[in-house]
């Protein structure tokens, strides 16, 4: 049954990002309304070395998936697989535009994106104010809603587990009973 | 009396004709610096400033340079950080609305190349600073004085208290000049 699981490195990368976007997401939600200080220096610099950690993690899920497929779908009710693929999808979509959309907003702000303090990344839209209050917002919601993605993705995950008890889970956490 | 005296000597100076004075060209001309937070180079500028130049390059140790800065000009990419700059904690702008730069000496250091000393008081804290300056001509009889030099933050109180750590807010500053220069006339 190997063959029906997700391979090592797609199972890493999925845990691996899990734990990324509820920990940048978190802390994006906490150090908004920071009063100017070292903490808030601090925690918006990590907060975007994990989203370009997070971005450079997706291009690299994107590619390795390309190159191998995910197991077929379990069988279920054709409106729940599509449900899935749909939310999937959204998601691919959401792990792009949400580190893009808040890198723009960081350069547009002057603040250049330097990946932990030492890799320098190039700026794609010029120091401007107007586009940083109209794509702050972008940000946001884009954010909003990939936390809702998760939400329905873990959902379904449990329901599979344990409601339908199909094994579905085992084939991205293969440490389950 | 003393006032009189530098009259007088002033005149005596102007008499002799060593260095007719220039006029700047603020549309053109940039008094922006580099800071750096964790690592990442962020931009400012002053928007308003004033600048007395005296030079003449065949002469450039007569040339007199004096500049005002008007530190509530300072200008940033986001609100929030030019809001937070004026603050005593770094600029202390209501406080010190203007920082000063005149000119002890200068020498030149090749063709087109000068060095300009002299005095920078920066929220109350004098320190003499060292700015090597490149003259170049441009379109329009004009002349570009461009010089970068570093200065130390901290030696200004610029940014004390909570954000004295230069791991998070590097000590070192880049300040980068521009000036456009019209009426310096050909070499």
């Amino acid at each position: 049954m190997m063959s029906a699981n997700y391979t090592r490195t797609a199972i890493a990368l999925h845990w691996l990002m899990a734990a990324l976007v509820l920990g940048t997401f978190a802390l994006g939600l906490w150090m908004a309304d920071l009063p100017n200080s070292p903490l808030k220096l601090r925690s918006y610099n990590w907060h975007k070395w994990a989203g370009a950690t997070f971005l450079a993690l997706a291009l690299l899920r994107l590619a390795w998936r390309w190159r191998h497929p995910p197991p077929p779908a379990l069988p279920m009710p054709h409106w729940q697989a599509r449900l899935a693929g749909g939310v999937h999808h959204a998601m691919y979509a959401l792990f792009f535009a949400v580190p893009l959309v808040g890198w723009a907003y960081s350069s547009s702000l002057g603040y250049p994106l330097v990946w932990f303090g030492v890799l320098p990344l190039p700026d794609f839209v010029p120091v401007d104010r107007a586009l940083a209050k109209l794509i702050k917002p972008w940000h946001e919601s884009a954010a909003w809603g990939l936390a809702g993605l998760v939400v329905l993705h873990v959902a379904g995950a449990v329901k599979h587990q344990w409601i339908d008890h199909d094994g579905l889970l085992r084939r991205m956490a293969p440490w389950l009973r | 009396m003393k006032a009189l005296l530098s009259t007088v000597l002033l005149g005596a100076l102007t008499l002799s004709g060593p260095a007719s004075a220039q006029t700047v060209v603020p549309e053109q001309s940039e008094v922006a610096f580099t800071t750096r937070q964790m690592g990442v180079p962020v931009e400012g500028r002053f928007k308003r400033w004033a600048a007395q130049i005296r030079f003449d390059p065949r002469q450039p140790q007569a040339a007199q340079v004096d500049f005002t800065i008007d530190t509530a000009s300072l200008a940033f990419g986001a609100a929030e950080t030019e809001a937070e700059a004026a603050k005593p904690g770094w600029f202390h702008v209501a406080k010190f609305p203007q920082a000063r730069f005149v000119s002890s000496s200068v020498r030149s250091t090749g063709a087109g190349r000068f060095e300009v000393l002299g005095q920078l008081t920066l929220k109350g804290q004098a320190r003499e600073v060292r700015v090597p300056v490149t003259l170049a001509p441009i379109a329009g009889g004009l002349h570009t004085a461009s010089g970068n030099f570093t200065l130390r933050r901290l030696e200004f109180r610029i940014g004390d208290g909570d954000w004295n750590d230069p791991s998070l807010v590097a000590d070192e500053v880049l300040v980068r000049l521009r000036l456009v220069l019209a009426g310096l006339g050909p070499p």
